[in-house]
C-alpha cells in the first residue's frame, strides 16, 4: 500500500512535521495581522486552505503544459485567479466576514506558502496528492491559526469565539474569564502575535525533541 | 543556469531534460496568452455568477445599517433606493463622493442617514453612519470601521463596548441639534454633555465632534439634501 504511507506521510507533514507556521515559519505575514480573534484567525486559514487545495490541484492538473522557463508567472497568474474567484465568494456569501478580513483575502495570492507548495510539490506530483498536499498543509495552518487566534483572544479580552454570529448566525461569543478581567492590550497587538507565536515554537520543537 | 550533462547527479535528471527542452520566446509568449485567455474567462464566469449575491449582500449591509441607526417606524419609502450623491463635503469629514439615504414618511421629509468620517481619531479616522431626522434630532450613531486601541478607546464601536447595559454609542440617541448648544458637544472631562471612560479621550472627542458637525451640516442643509434629485 504505497499509496497509504504516501498519504500519511503528506498528512503528516503538513499538520506536524513540516508545519507552515511553526517550521517553515513561511506566510506569517496574514497570520500575524488577523490572528487577534480566534473565528477571523480560522476563516482566513481556511480561505487559504481552499487556496492552496486548489491551486496545487489545478497546477499539478496543468503542469504537463506549462514550460519551465515560465512557470513562475503562470503558478502565479493561476493562483492570483483562484483567489480572486474566492474573493468573490466570500463577498457573495460571507459578506460580514468578507469585511472583516478585507485586504488579507486578496493578499492570499502573495503568500509564499502557496506559491512554495506549487513549486516544491504540485509541479512534480499527481493531482490527487498536490491536492492533499494543499489541504494538509491549509490544515496544519489552520489548526496554528485557530489556536494562536484563541490563546490571544481568550488573554487579550477573556472571550472566546467573538463574531462567530458571522459564520454561524445566532451564536454568541463565550465569556470564559469573569467580566471582570481587567484584558491584557500586548495579546490584542501585533507585537502579542509574535510573542505567542514563539511560545508555540518552542513548545513545538520542545515536543519534537522529547520524543526523538 | 542550465546544468551541464556532466554536473548532473540522478536526481537532476528530470531538470536537465525539461531545460534540454527550450522553449522560444514566442511560444512562451504563445503559452502564457493562452493560460491568460483561460483564467480570464473563468473569473469573468465567476463574476457573472456571484454578482446577484454580491448586490444582495451590499443592499442588505447599506439596509442594515440604516435600521442600526433610524428605527423602522419612522418612514415608509425605501431609502436605498432613495439616495442622493454627494460630492466631496468636509463638513462630513468626506475627502470623496458619498450617499445619503432618504426616509420619508407619506411622502413628507422624515430623516436621513448618511455617513461621516471623524479624521482625528488615535489610530486613523473613524468612520460612523448616523441617522437625523427632519427636526435635528439624532435616532442613532454607530461606528462602522476604525483602528482605535482594543480595549481602550475602541469602546466607541457598539460591538466593542465591554459595558453591554449603558454602551458609550446609545447616549446620542435622541440628542437635539437645534436644542443642543455648542459648547455641550464635548466629553464631560472638557465640560459637555458626554460622558466618556477614563483611559481614552481622544477617539470619544473625535466622534462626537464629527456627529456634531455632520449634525450641523445636515440641519443647516436639511431642505436641499431632501429635494435634490441624483442627476
Amino acid at each position: 500500500m504505497r499509496n497509504q504511507e504516501q498519504i500519511r506521510a503528506i498528512a503528516f507533514n503538513g499538520v506536524w512535521k513540516q508545519n507552515t507556521g511553526l517550521v517553515q515559519l513561511l506566510g506569517l505575514c496574514p497570520l500575524l495581522a488577523i490572528s487577534s480573534s480566534m473565528v477571523n484567525a480560522a476563516m482566513l486559514a481556511t480561505a487559504t486552505l481552499i487556496v492552496m487545495a486548489l491551486a496545487n490541484a489545478v497546477v499539478s492538473a496543468l503542469r504537463r503544459w506549462i514550460p519551465h522557463e515560465i512557470r513562475i508567472p503562470l503558478f502565479v497568474l493561476i493562483i492570483a485567479a483562484l483567489v480572486t474567484m474566492i474573493d468573490l465568494l466570500f463577498n457573495a456569501w460571507f459578506h460580514g466576514l468578507y469585511v472583516i478580513l478585507g485586504v488579507f483575502i486578496p493578499l492570499i495570492t502573495t503568500n509564499c506558502i502557496v506559491l512554495a507548495r506549487v513549486e516544491a510539490f504540485a509541479a512534480k506530483n499527481p493531482p490527487f496528492l498536490s491536492a492533499l498536499d494543499g489541504i494538509f498543509m491549509g490544515v496544519g495552518l489552520l489548526w496554528l491559526l485557530a489556536l494562536l487566534g484563541a490563546l490571544r483572544e481568550l488573554i487579550a479580552g477573556g472571550t472566546l469565539l467573538s463574531g462567530i454570529d458571522l459564520v454561524i448566525p445566532g451564536m454568541t461569543a463565550l465569556q470564559i474569564l469573569p467580566e471582570t478581567y481587567p484584558g491584557f492590550l500586548l495579546a490584542a497587538l501585533p507585537p502579542g502575535a509574535f510573542i505567542f507565536l514563539g511560545f508555540l515554537i518552542a513548545g513545538k520543537n520542545w515536543l519534537s525533541t522529547k520524543n526523538q | 543556469m542550465t546544468a551541464t550533462p556532466s554536473e548532473a547527479t540522478p536526481n537532476d535528471k528530470a531538470e536537465t531534460e525539461k531545460s534540454a527542452r527550450t522553449i522560444s520566446s514566442v511560444s512562451a509568449a504563445f503559452t502564457l496568452f493562452c493560460f491568460t485567455l483561460v483564467f480570464t474567462g473563468l473569473l469573468a464566469v465567476a463574476h457573472r455568477v456571484t454578482k446577484p449575491a454580491i448586490e444582495a449582500s451590499l443592499a442588505a449591509e447599506k439596509q442594515h445599517f440604516i435600521n442600526e441607526v433610524l428605527p423602522a417606524g419612522h418612514y415608509d419609502n425605501n431609502p436605498i433606493a432613495d439616495t442622493l450623491a454627494l460630492p466631496a463635503t468636509p463638513e462630513l469629514g468626506q475627502t470623496s463622493a458619498s450617499h445619503v439615504f432618504r426616509a420619508r414618511m407619506k411622502g413628507k421629509p422624515a430623516a436621513l442617514v448618511l455617513e461621516a468620517i471623524a479624521p482625528d481619531g488615535y489610530a486613523g479616522p473613524i468612520r460612523i453612519v448616523l441617522g437625523i431626522t427632519w427636526d435635528g434630532t439624532l435616532t442613532g450613531v454607530r461606528v462602522i470601521e476604525h483602528k482605535e486601541t482594543p480595549g481602550l478607546g475602541d469602546y466607541v464601536d457598539l460591538k466593542r463596548d465591554k459595558d453591554k447595559k449603558y454602551p458609550w454609542i446609545l447616549q446620542f440617541n435622541g440628542v437635539s441639534y437645534p436644542k443642543t448648544p455648542d459648547g455641550d458637544w464635548k466629553v464631560r472631562k472638557d465640560k459637555g454633555r458626554f460622558y466618556y471612560r477614563t483611559g481614552a479621550t481622544i477617539s470619544p472627542r473625535a466622534v462626537i465632534a464629527a456627529v456634531h458637525r455632520a449634525s450641523r451640516f445636515v440641519f443647516e442643509h436639511r431642505d436641499a439634501l431632501f429635494q435634490e434629485q441624483t442627476p
